[in-house]
């Protein structure tokens, strides 16, 4: 498997989110992780990524039979890991190129390859922007400065095509998109998909599941996985919503699941 | 004069008079027998009165307004000497390490013009760039000077006021040389003028206890500048305050003032570079005067030093000028950088623009003091002045105290400022590609500072700034890649 999480358990100043999370994805898959607004998909993200903030309380996470959850994040990201934010975040006086450049010699050395030069680094960039159909002037200007929605989300896949990771989270890429914005965004994740390389797609809506196919999908409500199954799943869900499922765990959870929907509604 | 022994009885405070005393005595004993360099009465009784002032207000207090923040007691308890007859030599590598190609060049040592270190290219005619000195020494040699400059005794001081300034008073009183720069109507000066001021750091302190011998005490410098630059002319113009040698170490006071005259139309860029030692004292005043469409922008980059002050005056005195203050102070350890700005709008349709950075660590300090003063009558003045800074230890400081006094109804004058802490999530977004925690860090800290690096139109002394950041910053050769 190329990533293992057992019984994982997060929280957030105090309160805890992941309450137990089991999932294994391997080599060449692509998991959606669907679930409605609070139930933990987010914090999963940025837990697998290594975000401070998010305090790991049990559980284990292992990416290729090591511990993720022992590495600082810029060294999950060197072993492979990547994360396109829901929200990038602005970074003024941060060239895109060039710190992209410093990110993926970062990459190369932890792998034991040769950094690239500017000329090598500037072919590779050309080469990877045609995916995502950027716009050249969005390589000199400031990392997502005063980049328009699309254009920061179409960044987190350049960033992504350039690194090259074994282990994708992608965390509400689509949401916020337009048709042909989306469109774009997925024709990019698909052309880097591989059998070498896992996805973890993270959508609060069925629709991008439309253009990029899961092999798996999982809900995931009050920080567990509460059921799996084939894309198939996904298309139950968006036909009958999420109060569906949830209705079904407070049924079967009693009266914890219950204030939880009652605090969600 | 007290002895050492004797003055170790007084209280601080009795130190700081005996010393200031010290600076007054011997003002007067060498003006007696001084072959002063101007015989012009006017220049021998504006030192005079500078020094009666002195004598009057001594150093400045912490009970005074504008000194609130800026305890100078650690100048005014310690005894300084006057530059020696025969100037420290310059290494090769410092001069090497901090000049570059200008139009000129002209180089000072302990306030003082070494015309050997210095160099002129051609400049348009009717242009003087030289020595003060020189020039107040032969004055009717110098190009014909408009009325208002015939006499240049007239120039001095009228910008940089010493009513209030301890320090003016003492350069005002004790300058020996510095630059003057004349510009005539239309000239046009297209590659920079550096000048170079360098002060030498000496064995001892001049801490009372520690003086031994005189040519131990710590030398205390005055250059004094004027600029005048006439109508439609324009200029660059960069300042470099560095220590002779490459150490951070060496106690030395220099206490420079620039007084610039920006005629009607006239263009001036000017830089103020501050590198001195670690341990010495830099207590400048930059005093400006603008006519009437002039445009005049100015650089503060404070990077050296131990105890700073930088005064910073302008006067938009005729309709439609404009001034941009920018700065930059970068400091670590027990670095001390007070920037005190005021700038006042006598006349209509003028604009002011401020903005200064500030990135601090160890147990740094910044006084950022912002006064804009729009005068009754200054309508349609658009005043913006604002100070960022940010926190790289949980010892640093920051004051930051922006003032509005406004007298006209028809102004728009805004001020911001801001002290804060690197942000985690950038610093997390930068980490989650694979770059490290510290690089990371240098590279944010990068960036809030090259706001300020990328506004510097002289190519080396950007390309200084550049270097000395990635040389402070902590992983600084992946900055160098990511930027």
């Amino acid at each position: 498997m190329m990533l293992e999480i057992k019984n994982l358990h997060a929280s957030v100043e105090g309160n805890e989110i992941l309450k137990g999370i089991d999932l294994a994805v391997g080599a060449g898959e692509v998991h959606a992780i669907m679930g409605p607004n609070g139930s933990g998909k987010s914090t999963l993200a940025r837990v697998l990524a290594g975000q401070e903030a998010y305090e790991v309380t049990g559980g284990q996470v292992l990416l290729n039979g090591q511990d993720l959850l022992e590495m600082d994040p810029e060294v999950r990201a060197r072993e492979g890991v990547f994360m396109a934010f829901q929200y990038p975040v602005e970074i003024p006086g941060v060239s895109n190129t060039y710190f992209l450049k410093a990110a993926l010699n970062a990459v190369r050395k932890h792998r034991g390859l040769k950094e690239m030069d500017a000329l090598e680094f500037l072919t590779l960039v050309r080469q990877k922007m045609k995916l995502v159909q950027m716009d050249e002037s969005l390589l000199t200007r400031p990392v997502n400065e005063g980049f328009s929605g699309g254009e920061k989300k179409r960044n987190e896949i350049f960033h992504m095509a350039v690194l090259e990771p074994t282990l994708a989270v992608l965390d509400e890429t689509d949401s916020g998109l337009d048709i042909d914005a989306l469109r774009i965004v997925a024709d990019g994740v698909n052309a880097l998909r591989s059998k070498d390389r896992a996805f973890v797609v993270i959508t609060h809506y069925q629709r991008l599941l439309n253009y990029i196919v899961p092999d798996r999908v999982h809900v995931l409500v009050d920080g567990r996985i509460v059921r799996s199954g084939g894309k198939e799943l996904a298309l139950e869900l968006e036909e009958k919503g999420y109060t569906w499922i949830e209705q079904e765990v407070r049924s079967k959870t009693g009266n914890a699941g219950a204030a939880v929907a009652a605090v969600g509604a | 004069m007290l002895t050492e022994a004797e003055l170790k009885q007084l209280t601080p405070e009795g130190v700081e008079w005996e010393m200031a005393n010290v600076w007054i005595n011997d003002y007067r004993a060498h003006a007696n027998r001084r072959s002063e360099t101007s015989q012009s009465l006017n220049i021998h009784s504006l030192r005079s009165e500078a020094i009666q002032r002195f004598t009057e207000i001594g150093f400045p207090k912490t009970h005074w307004e504008d000194w609130r923040f800026t305890n100078v007691s650690p100048i005014a308890r310690r005894r300084f000497r006057r530059p020696a007859k025969s100037l420290p030599k310059v290494p090769a590598a410092t001069l090497a390490r901090l000049t570059w190609e200008a139009a000129a060049t002209l180089v000072f040592v302990d306030g003082r013009f070494v015309p050997e270190l210095s160099q002129r290219g051609e400049l348009p005619e009717g242009v003087y760039c030289g020595s003060l000195a020189e020039a107040l020494d032969r004055r009717s040699s110098l190009p014909a000077l408009p009325k208002e400059g015939k006499d240049l005794s007239l120039w001095l001081g009228a910008q940089a006021s010493f009513e209030m300034h301890p320090f003016v008073a003492l350069n005002t009183a004790y300058f020996e040389d510095g630059a003057f720069l004349w510009l005539p109507k239309g000239a046009v000066i297209e590659r920079p003028i550096h000048l170079l001021f360098l002060t030498a750091g000496s064995g001892g302190s001049g801490e009372v206890g520690k003086w031994g011998k005189e040519s131990d005490l710590p030398v205390g410098a005055f250059p004094r500048n004027l600029i005048v630059a006439g109508e439609s002319s324009q200029v660059r113009v960069v300042e470099t305050y560095a220590a002779v040698g490459s150490g951070k170490k060496g106690v030395y006071l220099n206490s420079p003032v620039t007084e610039l005259y920006a005629g009607p139309n006239a263009v001036v860029d000017h830089y103020k570079v501050q590198r001195e030692s670690h341990e010495a004292f830099h207590m400048a005043t930059f005093a400006l005067r603008q006519d009437r469409s002039s445009n005049v922008s100015s650089h503060s980059i404070s990077l050296g030093g131990g105890l700073v002050r930088n005064d910073v005056n302008a006067l938009l005195d005729g309709e439609g000028s404009e001034t941009i203050l920018n700065g930059l102070y970068m400091i670590a350890g027990k670095q001390f950088v007070d920037h005190h700005m005021r700038v006042e709008h006598a006349k209509p349709h003028c604009n002011s623009h401020e903005l200064f950075k500030g990135v601090l660590g160890g147990h740094a300090r910044s006084i950022f003091n912002g006064l804009i003063h729009v005068r009754h009558g200054a309508q349609k003045t658009d005043a913006k002045q604002s100070n960022r800074n940010l926190l790289l230890s949980k010892d640093a400081v920051a004051n930051s105290n922006p003032q509005l006094e406004i007298f006209a109804d028809d102004v728009k004058c805004t001020h911001g400022s801001t002290v804060g802490q690197l942000d985690d999530d950038a610093i997390f977004y930068l980490r989650s590609r694979g770059i490290g925690a510290e690089a990371a860090r240098s590279l944010l800290t990068y960036a809030f500072a090259s706001d300020i690096v990328e506004r510097i139109k002289v190519e080396p002394v950007r390309k200084d700034l550049e270097e000395f950041l990635f040389t402070a910053l902590p992983k600084g050769e992946v900055v160098r890649q990511a930027v």
